[in-house]
């Protein structure tokens, strides 16, 4: 295509006023396809070229709206449902404490939404290649020049009468505008080598600072997620006391919180007598005794305390717990074997406190009776 | 006596000048090599920014405790610079909308100027809270995102407000600005004779054609980022009082917060943006542009809102007296007579008493004095956002735990830095982007709009 296009005919004029009379004449002539260009916005142009108002006000009420009505569901579902947490005695849905957020929610999505609308949905921008941009008239026009223009697709459209019409009303510099055979011909190629060398450039780039800062630079001090602290870990040597050791002892006599001594180390017997069950077997103390001793005892004794160990093979199985000796044994004699261990058991006063070893010798005693049920219990 | 006739209005730009000589002299520093004077002052500039560097280069290396915060003073310089300069920028919102609603002519030439400065303000006043965490590069968590951690953020808390409110300030002044640019790189597109120039002012114009039929839509649009630009920047200052007004810290715990800070903001704002004006215009030779009547609007703006503000230091008194509660009164002692009673009486001197010399004509008109005036402002701004943090959080409930804060070397080097993190800004701002609007001022020239005789 080397022949040029028309897209429509231009005049300059000087000042406010006669455009505004060119505009008012090309209005009662009857053309629809004009366009009045004028370096910043007339006063009462909208009138005389009888454009209907704005709809971009709806576009900030809509969006606006449900800004709103999507921050508040958003901030309701996050604070009562997702991640309930009580803050500051407050009800889980406090409405007043949202509103901040709304307001600003609606603010922000409407003004982007007005402005995007307007620019990329109302304008059709960015549209340098518009046969207009690029031209002398728009120079003029951008700068102190007031200019009309009257485009070839308008259905009155002829040649010698648009020219004419331009005369009658004093326009200067009346000139034609072409399409740019340039920008009609110009087809995107996506395997354009310039196109590829950007692409290969961008992605290397972005790889190479995604790899340095996930690998290298979360490492490099100070970034190091606190994994650098200046504190004396657990074996680790100081200078600040004589034995240059950084782990201290506790002073000589002092007992850790809930460790008091026992008793009755060694004296199984002293320890059925004399100890007493503090706890109550209710559903608590018993679900707690369910899970400690799935935990610590059934490895060894079986869920059900009949010694059918899971470890078999590794570990001698112990006996049974429903044995008549252990069922005749008082609380305090199963909790004297947990706290001090016998025969190959060890010890289990480190993983169970002392409510913990209670809870257990109750869930035992809950095994036993389950094991040797009277009729009496079923009813 | 001369006769002074109020009914006429006074001309926005002075002289009758040609549309063509409004885009020469705005386009001029865009289109000329910086000189010598731009080199000195963005070396000064570069260097106040280099004390910010080392200073938060110290910070995030040995962590915040090489600030003067404390118990029981745990907020300090970080906030204090943060209301600062966040007030700053509220001068600019409040020209280019609250004033366009009231259809202000006069704010036109100084208006493109004050919204740079809301956003180089607002992002200055963005470093404090983001390096107050102490490790600012997990800062996106302040964002409710979905994460691997299953935690959300805490919508009850006004900390989280300001988030919203700030970034929403940051982002909606952003359009804003960016939509009176589009005409004006239009323009400069159409002037320039560079292919560089070409191309980049061709993108950010996006092809702007001046067509009346979108002059429609874009004055529609202009309106309405308007309307929603005066609630925001109301209630920007508003939530950033919140972080102070609701505690129950005495001095803190006021229910005049929110209008006494954006009064005490919109002062504060403008006497930045009348100083930063002063040089602009000067250098530049926008004298018939940005006129002495503007800056005269401007100092009166700066008189009712310094007087609000001296209003709202003599209510909290009164209040405080009125309240009967033993622990608000004792604050109130404390801030006149206690050991920051220099901070306290430095605040006043600046903010109360200074702006009253705007009541006289002659000096609302002289310039070395209002820019004396205004940077006194500015100072006793600053003091009043320390007087309000430090006071009340070093002597509170517990006369046990009182404490008398002293700023380090470090917390100076972050001020200063921001200072010169904001002017560099400024300075660039003034080479990059025309920083009067091209299409607004031409607007309102003398004979630019029709005389609608047949009407």
């Amino acid at each position: 295509m080397s022949e040029k296009i028309l897209y429509s005919y231009t005049g300059i004029f000087n000042s406010p006023d006669e455009i505004i009379h060119a505009a008012e004449k090309a209005v009662e002539k009857g053309y629809k396809k004009y366009d009045v260009h004028t370096p910043y916005p007339l006063h009462g142009m909208n009138s005389v070229m009888n454009l209907p108002p704005s709809k971009l006000g709806y576009i900030a009420l809509i969006v606006g709206l449900s800004g709103a009505l999507a921050a508040l569901l958003t901030m309701f579902w996050i604070s009562a449902i997702d991640y309930p947490i009580v803050i500051g005695g407050k009800p889980l849905f406090s409405f007043p404490a949202y509103v901040p957020i709304m307001f600003e929610v609606t603010v922000l999505s409407a003004s982007i939404a007005t402005v995007l609308a307007m620019l990329f949905f109302f304008f059709k921008l960015p549209n340098n290649a518009h046969p207009l941009n690029g031209t002398e008239y728009m120079q003029k026009v951008a700068s102190d020049k007031y200019g009309i223009s009257i485009q070839c697709d308008e259905k009155l459209f002829e040649e010698k009468s648009v020219i004419e019409f331009l005369k009658s009303v004093h326009a200067k510099d009346i000139t034609p505008i072409y399409y740019d055979n340039e920008e009609i011909n110009y087809k995107h190629k996506i395997f354009e080598p310039k196109f590829i060398l950007f692409l290969v450039i961008a992605g290397l780039i972005t790889s190479s600072v995604t790899y340095f800062t996930l690998n290298k630079l979360m490492f490099i001090p100070p970034f190091t997620w606190m994994m650098d602290q200046s504190r004396l870990d657990v074996q680790s040597s100081s200078v600040i006391f004589s034995d240059g050791y950084g782990m201290r002892n506790p002073v000589e006599g002092s007992i850790a919180r809930g460790s008091l001594p026992y008793q009755f180390q060694g004296q199984p017997e002293l320890a059925g007598e004399k100890l007493i069950n503090p706890l109550p077997s209710t559903k608590n103390v018993l679900e707690l005794g369910l899970k400690k001793f799935d935990i610590y005892c059934s490895p060894c004794h079986g869920f059900y305390g009949e010694g059918n160990s899971r470890l078999q093979g590794h570990f001698p199985n112990p006996p049974s717990l429903h044995s008549d000796k252990v069922r005749n044994w008082p609380d305090g004699r199963i909790f004297h074997v947990i706290t001090d261990g016998q025969n190959i058991m060890s010890s289990h006063a480190s993983q169970l406190n002392v409510d913990e070893r209670w809870a257990v010798v109750n869930y035992v005693r809950v095994l036993q009776r389950a094991f040797n049920a009277k009729e009496s219990d079923l009813q | 006596m001369s006769f002074v006739d109020y009914t006429k209005e006074i001309q926005v730009v002075e002289g009758k000048q040609p549309l063509r000589t409004i885009d020469d002299i705005i386009s001029k520093p865009l289109e000329t090599k910086p000189d010598k004077k731009f080199y000195i002052a963005i070396s000064v500039t570069l260097t106040m920014l280099m004390f910010g560097v080392i200073g938060l280069g110290l910070t995030f290396w040995y962590g915040i405790g090489m600030w003067g915060n404390n118990n029981p003073v745990g907020w300090a310089y970080d906030i204090v610079n943060f209301v600062f300069w966040v007030g700053i920028g509220h001068a600019g919102t409040l020209i280019s909308a609250i004033l366009y609603l009231f259809r202000q002519k006069w704010r036109t030439g100084i208006a493109r100027f004050a919204e740079g400065m809301t956003i180089f303000a607002v992002m200055t006043a963005g470093l404090f809270p983001l390096i107050h965490v102490g490790r600012p590069w997990l800062d996106g968590y302040l964002f409710p995102y979905p994460n691997q951690h299953s935690l959300w953020v805490n919508f009850t808390s006004p900390l989280l407000w300001d988030v919203f409110a700030v970034s929403t300030y940051l982002t909606v002044s952003l359009i804003f600005w960016y939509v009176g640019l589009i005409p004006d790189f239009a323009s400069l597109r159409e002037r320039t004779a560079n292919k560089f120039k070409k191309i980049t002012y061709s993108i950010f114009s996006l092809g702007w054609r001046f067509s009346n039929r979108h002059w429609q839509h874009y004055e529609m649009v202009y309106l309405i980022l308007a309307g929603f630009a005066t609630p925001l920047v109301l209630s920007v200052h508003t939530i950033v009082s919140f972080d102070f007004a609701v505690s129950i810290l005495p001095g803190w715990h006021t229910t005049i917060f929110p209008p006494y800070f954006v009064a005490g903001a919109v002062f504060s704002g403008f006497a930045m943006v009348q100083n930063v004006l002063i040089f602009v215009r000067r250098i530049f030779n926008y004298e018939h542009i940005i006129t002495l009547n503007t800056l005269e609007k401007m100092n009166k703006i700066m008189l009712v809102t310094g007087s609000m503000v001296g209003y709202a230091y003599a209510m909290e008194f009164f209040i405080a007296w009125y309240s009967g509660v033993q622990a608000e009164q004792f604050t109130f002692f404390n801030r006149a007579l206690g050991p920051y009673a220099w901070a306290y009486w430095i605040m006043v001197t600046c903010n109360v008493v200074s702006p009253q010399l705007f009541w006289f004509k002659k000096i609302r008109r002289s310039i070395p004095i209002m820019f004396v005036v205004a940077v006194f402002v500015n100072v006793g701004m600053w003091f009043e956002r320390f007087v309000i943090v430090v006071t009340s959080l070093s002597r509170d409930y517990l006369p046990s735990s009182w404490a008398y804060y002293t700023p380090t070397l470090v917390d100076a080097m972050i001020l200063i830095g921001s200072f010169g993190f904001f002017f560099t800004w400024i300075l660039l701002f003034t080479k990059a982007l025309p920083v009067v609007s091209i299409a607004e001022v031409k607007a309102v020239v003398d004979g630019a709009q029709p005389s609608h005789k047949d009407h």
